[in-house]
């Protein structure tokens, strides 16, 4: 192997964020020619390392070579330069632009005279999509597009460059699967002619599908490197999730009474996801929606919230058939959302705890126009106190908590409503591992004490510890609904309870790859 | 073509609007001498500086930032030009008017930036700071230019029967319509505009790119107030007041996003004459400066309104 240069070779790459690890020591080598795979679970530090490739991040220490040059300056530019192209999602595109403009930003085609030429353009652009036998006007503009067109319009962008190296991170996530079949097509069609591609995916049988080899990283280190051969599915999955659920799994499971139907959803279809969904949500009890990226989870979250319109289908709470037009119908009928974007959705950062707690009761707390400071202050000081949200005093302003006590100022602010059914939609993203499990616990806590909880996680072991039910979702449908027991090995002592947890997770990744699979048939 | 253009009416409610309010001036005001060649010639003189600003604001509001500072900075910079000329004749007042929109719009650059202050209170401050300037290095008294050459060529002269101010206007408009659509410059502004983030991590120097239009527009601003000094044949501090908001209008009118990542010069131009056409047939029409007012401002919310894109 080492009598061609690799393509890129990154060794030693560490990168912190304000005193958060991201990546540590971890090294990549792609060869020409190879589809390599990149994979990892969320935080595991995929992103950081191709955007660190890719110039957009400096590593801290480490060394990249590209095609055997070292890369000493770190932009995106130099990065080009060195025959690096990569797709974002979706990050890297101007929607006032058009998709012909969009994908040869920065290296427009120029007439005689020196001038953009934006119909020679338009002409490339359709080629490459031609190619790639997909339709997209490269005349409209990116902002009409929908996120299936924008993908595609990322990947021309990418593969237009004739780079060395290309980039693909989650290139599927929008694509119908004949769409995926023609970009396999077309990189193999690539790697024949030495180009290296990394390839990063959620989808298993994607990457078996497509890669020769593949790097996995964990918590910001690599845990292997190996051919597909060597990793059969389940293997990989084990290396994903490897041992880091400690911390979640002292979290106490109890069977939680179950009460009465707070919720029921018949064939329930949003405009584009979800699709025919229905389920069925008990006082006291926690229900999971686990899926990938794009199953629809969050959709559904919001039809559910009156977030985004209903299309079909029928929702009734408590037994009776309620329609949802706007968030106020849904605060109204005791839905309240914990949404999934924390810092644009959820709190107003620069403002205080006590007024990001008041927000969706203003009106109950004001007479006469003016708000009772000291109803306020009360509700305020009484959230504080159930959620134990750490916070200097109830005037600071929620930018100066942490993650996790701003989430707890987020579910406040909903509980303050006193709604019958919660739905949190990753409630534990981009806070520690010591606040996930107090919120866990919190959901635990809620749930026993009469609420109808609907969760939404990456997180599988979260998943797992917080919910009763688990239902499995790919591309916008529902593929299975199943009990927490029923993911559990029994090969695996009770009281191993990390190992436990741990096993559990790989079912439930095997489950939702299966989903995915169902649908490609 | 002709559908295509009636179908995206809204984007191009500028050229039909101003089509609509010659015609209606025309009919109305026809006895009052509006058709008159030198009363059109006179709304293009009266529009030039206005528009050689607007053209740069264009690339300002295209690349998301705004520049409060123009009209302070045009009336400056008839200052300087008007001292430089009264010491070492007309070449060197052309260097200090451009020196001085060069300086002011460096400085605004680098304040917004490198030191992150966003541009409309970099530029509101510059405003109080370039008239400041302007009335103590003037004491301020108005300054003579005894310089007919300098006059003729920036404002006053007339090129057989069209007047050098149109074909400034003509000539910078083209310029700019050229430089923001079919150069990678221009390219670049939009995409900084429309998306900074998408725009920076497809390798372009959005921060360079904020830092010339802003040297740009005061520049612009600069060679406005030479053609204000050349046309009235003095340098005063007074000259400009309160230009940004016709400029801002003009461009806004002429389809520019003030959001960023949209803009036309074309448009751009027909708004700052379409600016000028009202003000011109108000007058005409016998209004009081307040009554003027009042309808210039219903007019442009009109115009704005109507281009809007509905959700």
């Amino acid at each position: 192997m080492s009598a061609t240069a690799a393509a890129v070779r990154m060794t030693g790459i560490s990168k912190a964020f304000g005193g958060v690890r991201a990546l540590d020591g971890v090294s990549l080598e792609v060869l020409p020619g190879e589809v390599h795979a990149l994979l990892g679970g969320n935080g595991a530090g995929k992103s950081t390392i191709l955007k660190i490739l890719n110039g957009v991040h400096r590593p801290d220490q480490g060394t990249i070579e590209v095609g055997g040059v070292p890369l000493t300056t770190h932009t995106p530019e130099a990065s080009r330069a060195a025959g690096i192209a990569m797709n974002y999602q979706e990050m890297s595109l101007v929607p006032t632009l058009t998709v012909a403009q969009n994908i040869f930003l920065t290296r427009e085609w120029r007439d005689g005279a020196g001038l953009i030429d934006d119909e020679e353009a338009e002409r490339r652009a359709a080629e490459i999509f031609a190619m790639l036998e997909v339709f997209v006007d490269p005349k409209a503009l990116v902002a009409d597009l929908g996120a299936g067109q924008k993908q595609l319009t990322e990947i021309a962008k990418a593969i237009s460059q004739d780079a060395k190296v290309l980039v693909l991170d989650e290139p599927s996530t929008a694509l119908a699967v004949s769409d995926v079949e023609r970009l396999f097509v077309f990189l193999r069609k690539l790697k024949a002619k030495g180009v290296a591609i990394i390839y990063v995916s959620h989808r298993m049988d994607e990457i078996a599908r497509i890669a020769d080899r593949a790097t996995i990283l964990r918590d910001g280190r690599h845990v292997i490197t190996a051919p597909l051969s060597e990793l059969p599915i389940d293997t990989m999955i084990e290396h994903i999730v490897g041992r880091r659920s400690k911390g979640l799994s002292d979290v106490e499971r109890t069977q939680a009474a179950k009460g009465e139907v707070l919720l029921q959803l018949k064939d329930v279809s949003g405009v584009h996801k979800p699709e025919h969904v229905s389920l069925t949500l008990h006082r006291g009890e926690v229900l999971g929606l686990a899926g990938l990226l794009g199953s629809g989870r969050s959709s559904l979250a919001r039809v559910m919230a009156g977030i985004e319109p209903i299309a079909a289908g029928e929702i009734s709470i408590k037994g009776r058939s309620i329609v949802i037009r706007k968030p106020s119908d849904a605060i109204a009928a005791g839905v309240a959302l914990v949404p999934e974007a924390r810092a644009t959705q959820g709190i107003i950062p620069a403002h205080s705890v006590a007024s990001n707690m008041i927000l969706a009761v203003i009106g109950r707390l004001s007479k006469a126009g003016f708000v009772e400071t000291k109803a306020a202050n009360d509700l305020t000081d009484a959230q504080i106190a159930r959620l134990k949200v750490k916070t200097a005093s109830r005037e600071h302003a929620v930018a100066t908590l942490s993650g996790g006590n701003q989430q707890k100022v987020v579910i406040g602010k909903w509980l303050a409503t006193d709604p019958d059914i919660l739905i949190l939609d990753e409630p534990t993203a981009g806070i520690d591992i010591g606040s996930k499990s107090e919120i866990i616990r919190l959901v635990r806590d809620l749930a026993a004490a009469g609420k109808g909880i609907i969760m939404i996680s990456s997180e599988l072991s979260e998943l797992l510890t917080a919910c009763d039910r688990i239902l499995v979702m790919a591309d916008g449908r529902v593929h299975q609904d199943l009990p927490r027991e029923a993911l559990d090995d029994p090969d695996v002592p009770v009281d191993d309870q990390a190992h436990r947890l741990q096993a559990a997770e790989q079912r439930l990744q095997i489950e939702i790859q299966k989903a995915l699979a169902v649908q490609e048939i | 073509m002709a559908s295509a253009f009636f179908a995206n009416w809204r984007q191009n409610i500028i050229y039909i609007g101003f089509v609509v309010i010659f015609i209606v001036f025309a009919a109305t005001l026809a006895d009052k001498g509006f058709l008159n060649p030198n009363n059109l010639l006179n709304i293009v003189r009266q529009t030039a500086m206005i528009a050689v600003m607007a053209i740069a604001m264009t690339f300002v509001l295209s690349a998301g930032e705004i520049d409060l500072s123009v009209g302070a900075v045009a009336g400056l910079s008839t200052v300087t030009v008007a001292m430089a000329i009264a010491v070492g004749g007309p070449f060197v007042g052309v260097i200090a008017g451009l020196a001085t929109g060069l300086a002011v719009g460096m400085f605004n650059g680098w304040l917004t930036t490198r030191i992150g202050i966003p541009s409309f209170l970099t530029t509101l401050a510059m405003m109080g700071i370039a008239k400041g300037v302007a009335m103590w290095i003037s004491a301020t008294a108005a300054v003579p230019i005894l310089s007919p050459g300098y006059s003729w060529l920036f404002g006053g002269g007339n090129v057989g029967p069209v007047p050098v101010l149109l074909l400034w206007m003509v000539i910078l408009g083209a310029i700019g319509h050229i430089v923001l659509r079919r150069t990678g410059f221009g390219r670049r502004v939009l995409a900084t505009g429309g998306g900074e983030t998408a725009a920076r991590y497809s390798g372009i120097d959005t921060k360079a790119i904020k830092f010339k239009v802003l040297v740009i527009s005061s520049c612009a601003a600069a060679l406005a107030g030479m053609l204000y000094a050349g046309r009235l044949q003095s340098g005063r501090f007074q000259l400009g007041e309160g230009d940004e908001l016709s400029v801002i209008a003009a461009a806004v009118l002429g389809g520019t996003s003030l959001f960023g990542g949209r803009g036309t010069v074309i448009g751009t131009i027909v708004g700052a004459l379409m600016i000028g056409l009202i003000n011109n047939g108000l007058i005409l029409m016998g209004l009081e400066f307040s009554q003027q007012l009042i309808a210039r401002g219903g007019i442009i919310i009109l115009a704005v309104a109507l281009s809007q894109k509905r959700a």
